[in-house]
């Protein structure tokens, strides 16, 4: 992997640190007077998502790190690990729940994600922005009532737990933000 | 623009233009220049200037009085919030004039254009020990990278190969630049190591007779009761090649045509500041960023 120097680094730029895949947020270039000249930089480690900063003196370098993004299909889960498929290729990848994490709760069996792989490596999981599922348990719907904005906690297929309008009755469909985890609206298949 | 020159032709300082393209450059070790070919000089390279400083105090030398230039400055490398690798200069040199007359006179100039109210002066010295609890001129090396692992969080293997200054520099901008957001702050005797082209006032410690003007934390000003010894210069300018060399930066020729003209020229006790203007134009705005006031910022130049 090529390195790179400070004046190159830009957000969105993966590089290497201790030996774990960053990904840069923030660079700013600091220079007080005459002196040395620092970069300030943000950066988030992928794999455990935890946001660090770190100043380098200007002209140091980062080894880049071998890191891409592509999608792929959720195939089923297998009681320990996750199994996914290149829906071009039908390669297919595992992933444990140290990678997976807590995307698990979206993940349903068809949809495309996101994945990260860093050397060939599976290293992150992003659900889809919008999940559409099922209501498992909920307390009995509430006809006519969508206007007072009370929720209730909905049970869905996968697990995850949403606050949805007391109207939604079981076996319905909804769609979720998994950024936030809110519901947004009910659906249809 | 106007009103700048306007405060100077009030107060009878010659405007004055001293070419950008140059035989020699600064050598200070983190200042680089940008290189142009030239086919018809000798050597065929000349320099874009980091500032005009060397041309004007060949003026200085000749007897010019005193003068101001608003010119384009440019430093390679240098781009982020506060930098542009471009950008306009606001320099000017009162011949008699002390540090203190010098630093009044900026007070003047700014109460005209941005009326900030009154000013505080530090010393580099009471700066740190107020703001960083820090001796600067009585601490240790190793204390000193230790104190920007601890308080800065800076890598320890990068700490480690930051020389003295470069540690004491990420101190001022990362500790004491953000505390005195509130109000407009004068640094001044700065350590010997960074007299840069100011004289060293003799004492214990020997400091730089050099200032800096602070607003919003912004370093808008940097100026220097001028060395005039140009033996001494010569040293500083072949001191600052060697350290040049053990950082692995570029070689650059050294201004003899300076050198001479201190030699034999008539400048004695003078004092000169240079000002961002770029930086005076985005606080006056209430920027933060020269972006929003620069038309053309180079990555769309």
């Amino acid at each position: 992997m090529a390195s790179y120097s400070t004046n190159e680094f830009k957000s969105g730029l993966k590089v290497l640190i201790d030996g774990d895949p960053f990904s840069i947020l923030e660079n700013e270039f600091v220079k007080p007077g005459k002196g040395q000249a620092f970069n300030r930089v943000k950066l988030r480690n992928l794999k455990t998502g935890r946001v660090i900063e770190r100043t380098f003196k200007s002209g140091d370098s980062l080894e880049g790190a071998d890191v891409h993004e592509t999608d792929l299909q959720y195939l089923y889960y297998d009681g320990d690990s996750w199994h996914f498929m290149d829906a071009g290729s039908y390669e297919q990848f595992t992933a444990d729940s140290k990678v997976v994490g807590d995307a698990a709760k979206w993940l349903k069996e068809q949809d495309l994600c996101t994945v990260t792989f860093w050397n060939g490596q599976l290293l992150s999981v992003a659900p889809p922005n919008f999940v559409v599922l099922m209501v498992n348990e909920t307390e009995p719907g509430v006809r006519g009532d969508t206007a007072s904005g009370a929720t209730k906690p909905a049970t869905l297929e996968t697990g995850a737990v949403v606050k949805v309008p007391l109207f939604v009755d079981e076996g319905e469909l909804i769609k979720v933000d998994t950024r936030t985890g809110e519901y947004v609206a009910r659906a249809k298949e | 623009m106007a009103a700048i020159r306007s405060f100077f032709a009030d107060r009878g300082v010659l405007e004055v233009e001293t070419p950008l393209l140059s035989a020699a450059t600064a050598t200070a070790p983190h200042l680089q220049s940008f290189k142009t070919q030239c086919r018809s000089v000798p050597g065929h390279h000349l320099y874009l200037q980091t500032s005009p400083e060397s041309a004007m105090k060949r003026l200085l030398a000749a007897g010019s009085g005193p003068i101001f230039q608003i010119c384009k400055a440019f430093r390679e490398s240098e781009q982020g919030a506060l930098h542009n690798p471009e950008f306009t200069l606001l320099e000017w040199y009162r011949p008699g004039f002390s540090a203190a007359a010098l630093m009044t006179e900026t007070e003047a100039l700014l109460e005209r254009l941005l009326r900030l109210g009154p000013m505080r002066r530090f010393t580099y010295g009471e700066a740190f020990r107020k703001y960083a609890n820090i001796d600067p001129f009585a601490v240790s090396t190793p204390s000193l990278q230790e104190y920007v692992v601890r308080a800065l969080g800076i890598a320890p293997q990068t700490a480690t190969s930051l020389e003295r200054d470069a540690c004491l520099d990420l101190i001022l901008s990362r500790r004491i630049q953000p505390a005195l957001h509130r109000r407009p702050t004068w640094l001044c005797e700065f350590p010997g190591s960074q007299a840069q082209l100011a004289r060293i006032l003799e004492g214990s410690p020997p400091v730089a007779d050099r200032f800096e003007l602070f607003i919003a934390g912004v370093e808008l000003a940097n100026g220097y009761c001028e060395l005039t010894d140009s033996k001494e210069q010569r040293q500083r300018f072949l001191g600052d090649l060697a350290v040049r060399r053990r950082l692995g930066l570029p070689q650059v020729p050294v201004d003899t045509r300076l050198l001479r003209a201190l030699e034999h020229g008539l400048l004695e006790e003078c004092s000169g500041i240079a000002l961002g203007v770029d930086r005076l134009v985005m606080l006056s705005a209430g920027e933060a960023h020269l972006e929003a006031v620069l038309p053309f910022p180079i990555s769309r130049a």
